[in-house]
């Protein structure tokens, strides 16, 4: 791809050989880039499909649990798994979601500029570099060090929350940052108070965005698994209590199999597990995406 | 100042109907407000003030209008519920760095060894003998060894994003490119373990062969657990973070700067090179640092694919052994955490992985903020 | 129904900044009133406090009286909000609500004021929509978005909307600077009707508009670079723009400057 030369009849010459060749090494370089980076994708996800999607075909998988099945036995499911990961997830959701909210709201509609902003802003940032080994090892020692409550569902919910509240907030606050001041001032103009603008004007307007942003935050959460190693015990039952020191989770699942050797059955519920955590993150991905694409503010 | 604080109000006389426009008002007392605002901060915004509450019915005329003092409940909850989730947050942070401090301080008191530089783990017992040498020089090189990998591919990607492909195309790439950090870390971790790291072996035997002599690349007894291993599967993990924030700053590359290069008669490689590289400086070193972060924290992937090297071993550089890094030593201790001491030494562990990837995000947030001044 | 405005003094403030000084007039209820003058003068400003908008941004604030038919807007314990129920904006670009359509974006205003009688809403939509000259055009797709129309029509969107919660004054701040000449014609004939029922003041950097719709014209001025904006002379439009009593006037209505 070299430069275009003019078409003029007084040929210029082309650039000389040395131009020309660095131009073409270099779109060589940048052309092998992106199918090095394609290709870890394309090998991680067929490498799971392949050694996993049989499983999936089956209805026991997404029925039962892992209850009675030792890894050298077939049969089972990944059901308690799926219903732990969710459950989970859905729990931290519920705290990280209206904080996290509120907290943009509070940065862009009540704060732009206020030093309460800025603090509130460093410390989110701060939020978002804690690894999530240190999220769940603050939540071990504080609820299990010092309140001596022990392990549980709940405990790997709250690390979430730790873990997500910055996605959220980030996101939302992005979205906030997007709805022009013309329409708050339109809605105050018409004699609207504060809150009854943010509420019924910003925020639909931004809602797109912000359900964009839970859900990825969402899809993220699902797959950490540091939290779920230090905070509840693998189950391989059904349990649905958020308050015991069990519960089954995809991460862990596959967490648990993975040091069998290839012969056993066990072997490739392992990878089922990983290609039912993956489709269920890309789907939120996805739809994440779509959503975002659907409801994108048409600017004018 | 507050709200409506800021309107000083008028005490005012009624001036006669006849020529009230251009004749002056005769009379100014001027109250200033004192509105008790209910929130807890008192700090400039704007807002289309709530009056002050204690309600004054407004001054009526016969044929006035009717400005009746409406209720600010609304306001004042919601406002209240927005400050306190910030300050909630606020609380929040500060008390998990306090609270791991505390817990981690009385194991650190407690430790024989020199926490910096000792290479031991000892943690049961009575003896606390614990340092953080062997878990820094893993954690390090691995997650620089993934940077010095995933930097250069990630620029090659966001140029090919930004300055080669076709819009439509890029679009699509970029939405696969992106997929590859919603992957998450422990599928990572599995496939690098059994698939990647059978794959990588002959390579690796060949540069123990050529380069062993250099002591980076000495012969070990782990090649399927190694720095090696991981540090790849870190690089590819890292890849979508430094690839989107570098595609952005590309993409902001003012016209003019390239267009500028074209008229001058440079083939693409050079308008590259003048343009828009020069611009994105800060932004491509940004978008390393935060995929440093990345690596740092990054805890499963590196649990499953490094081997713990036993007890006692002897230090060696090679990056074809194994190795614990800080996040992978204490989440393979995870049933551990019986005693406080015990835990306390992970949490000092811990606090010292928070420390050095929040100085890297600072850095990596304040190179941003300086490039994108300039 | 629609008001007298009465200006006394009144002094504009950004922080410690003087944005305006010492303005003073009178709008008769019924008329349209323009203002001119050249840009950064202060007449969005003034404009502005007449809904206490200005109190948007942080900082703002006004010394002296704006009295609405005797009741004064910036009296001890009056609500900003109320006062915006009877004082009416339209903004220079227009701003529908994007995730409302058209009927929704009319009734906006009633809605979230807290009327929820759909007969109620009806009517008051269907009633602006005549008042802002686009009923014909959009009483067939009342249901699509309002984003959906053209610039013309979205300002006459804003226009109803701001009719529906029936205020006494209508405040217009260069309402046609975004439309092409054929939407700003129609906006214009638009404003003869509302004068009819409203209270009209607007803001204009087109001094050909001003002489086609407004009964009295007030001219701006800033003395120098950083100095607060004044009135320099307000009077019936036909004398401001054929015998203006200050040299001022005279020269930016001939084009010497601005």
């Amino acid at each position: 791809m070299t430069a275009t030369t003019t078409d003029t009849p007084l040929a210029l010459s082309r650039p000389s050989g040395v131009r020309t060749l660095k131009n073409a090494l270099a779109t060589v370089f940048v052309a092998l880039a992106t199918v090095l980076t394609i290709i870890p994708l394309a090998w991680v996800l067929a490498t799971v499909i392949i050694k996993g999607y049989r499983l999936l075909l089956t209805p026991t998988w997404w029925l039962q649990s892992q209850r009675g099945i030792t890894p050298r036995r077939e049969g089972g499911g990944a059901y308690h798994a799926i219903v732990g990961t969710v459950e989970m997830a859905l729990i931290c959701a519920a705290i990280a979601v209206p904080l996290g909210v509120m907290g943009a709201i509070l940065l862009i509609e009540y704060g732009r500029g206020t030093k309460i902003a800025r603090g509130v802003s460093f410390m989110v940032d701060i939020l978002s570099g804690i690894p999530s080994i240190v999220a769940a090892l603050f939540i071990y020692a504080l609820f299990i060090t010092i309140f001596g409550l022990g392990r549980s569902a709940i405990a790997v919910s709250c690390a979430l929350v730790l873990l997500m509240l910055p996605v959220v907030l980030r996101s939302t606050e992005e979205m906030l940052k997007l709805v022009p001041d013309s329409l708050r001032e339109a809605s105050y103009s018409l004699g609207v108070p504060k809150w009854k603008t943010i509420v019924k004007v910003v925020i639909p307007t931004a809602f797109g965005g912000i359900v964009t942003g839970v859900m990825l935050g969402v899809a993220r959460v699902m797959g950490e698994t540091a939290p779920l190693l230090i905070l509840v015990s693998y189950a391989v039952g059904i349990n649905f209590s958020p308050t015991s020191d069990t519960m089954g989770a995809l991460p862990t699942m596959i967490n648990a199999g993975r040091d069998q050797p290839p012969q056993f059955p066990g072997y490739e519920r392992v990878w089922a597990a990983a290609l039912t955590l993956i489709i269920i993150v890309m789907l939120l991905n996805l739809l994440a995406r779509f959503i975002a694409r659907a409801t994108t503010l048409k600017e004018k | 100042m507050t709200d409506t604080d800021a309107t000083e109000k008028v005490q005012q006389e009624h001036t006669a109907a006849d020529d009230p426009s251009l004749s002056p008002v005769v009379d100014h007392t001027e109250a200033h407000l004192h509105s008790p605002v209910p929130t807890v901060l008192h700090h400039e915004h704007h807002e289309p003030a709530p009056a002050p509450t204690p309600a004054r019915p407004a001054e009526r005329a016969p044929r006035g209008v009717k400005l009746a003092k409406i209720s600010r409940t609304g306001d004042r909850v919601f406002r209240s519920l927005a400050t306190t989730s910030g300050l909630a947050i606020v609380l929040l942070v500060l008390f998990v760095g306090f609270f791991l401090l505390a817990l981690a301080l009385p194991s650190l008191r407690a430790d024989q060894d020199n926490f910096l530089t000792s290479r031991t783990w000892t943690v049961a017992g009575n003896e606390l003998r614990f340092g953080i040498a062997g878990l820094f020089w893993t954690t390090v090189l691995s997650s620089i060894l993934a940077m010095a990998m995933a930097v250069p591919v990630a620029l090659g990607v966001a140029l090919c994003l930004t300055q080669y492909l076709h819009k439509r195309v890029s679009g699509p790439v970029s939405f696969v490119v992106d997929l590859l950090a919603a992957v998450p870390s422990i599928i990572f971790g599995l496939w690098g373990l059994t698939v990647l790291g059978p794959f990588l072996a002959p390579a690796a035997a060949w540069l123990i062969s050529t380069i062993g002599w250099i002591p980076l690349f000495s012969k070990s007894v782990d090649p399927k657990g190694s720095v090696f291993v991981a540090s790849v599967v870190l690089a590819i993990m890292i890849l979508p973070i430094v690839i989107a924030i570098s595609r952005d700053v590309f993409a902001q590359t003012p016209r003019d700067h390239i267009e500028a290069a074209l008229a001058l008669g440079a083939t693409r490689w050079e308008v590259i090179r003048t343009a828009v590289l020069p611009h994105g400086r800060s932004g491509v070193v940004s978008a390393s640092m935060l995929g440093l972060g990345r690596a740092l924290g990054e805890t499963i992937a590196v649990m499953i694919i490094l081997t713990t090297p036993p007890q006692g071993a002897p230090f060696t550089p090679s990056i074809f052994a194994g190795g614990e890094t800080f996040a992978s030593k204490i989440a393979n201790n995870a049933a551990e955490f019986d005693s406080p001491s015990k835990t306390g030494a992970y949490i000092a562990a811990g606090l010292v992985l928070f420390v050095v990837t929040f100085a890297v995000n600072a850095i990596a947030r304040i190179v941003a903020e300086r490039g994108a001044k300039s | 129904m629609a008001k007298r405005i009465d200006v006394k003094n009144l002094d504009i403030y950004y922080g410690g900044f003087h944005a305006v000084e010492d303005v003073s007039m009178t709008v008769e209820p019924r008329t349209v009133t323009a203002f001119i003058g050249p840009s950064g003068c202060g007449k969005s400003t003034l404009l502005r406090t007449l809904n206490r908008m200005h109190e948007v941004i942080p900082g703002a604030h006004v010394k002296g009286s704006v009295q609405l038919d005797g009741t004064e807007l910036y009296g001890q314990g009056v609500d900003p909000v109320a006062v915006r129920r009877v004082v009416g904006m339209v903004f220079q670009r227009p701003n529908p609500f994007p995730s409302m359509s058209i009927f929704d974006n009319v009734a906006s205003g009633l809605r979230l004021n807290g009327v929820k009688n759909k007969g109620i809403l009806t009517d008051a939509v269907e009633r602006s929509l005549i008042a802002a000259n686009l009923w014909n055009e959009v009483k067939d797709r009342l249901g699509k978005a309002g984003i959906g129309l053209s610039g013309g029509q979205q300002q006459r969107l804003c226009i109803a909307r701001a009719i529906a919660v029936e205020p006494q004054v209508i405040l217009m701040d260069e309402p046609c600077s975004a439309l092409d000449p054929i939407s700003t014609l129609a906006i214009e004939d638009l404003i003869g009707e509302l004068q009819e029922q409203y209270t009209v003041v607007i803001v204009t950097h087109n001094m050909q508009q001003a002489a086609r719709v407004s009964d009295q014209t007030a001219f701006f001025n800033l003395a120098a670079q950083g100095k607060p904006g004044k009135l320099i002379e307000i009077g019936p439009t036909e004398k401001i723009f054929s015998n203006p009593d200050e040299q001022a006037t005279e020269d930016y209505i001939t084009g010497r400057f601005g």
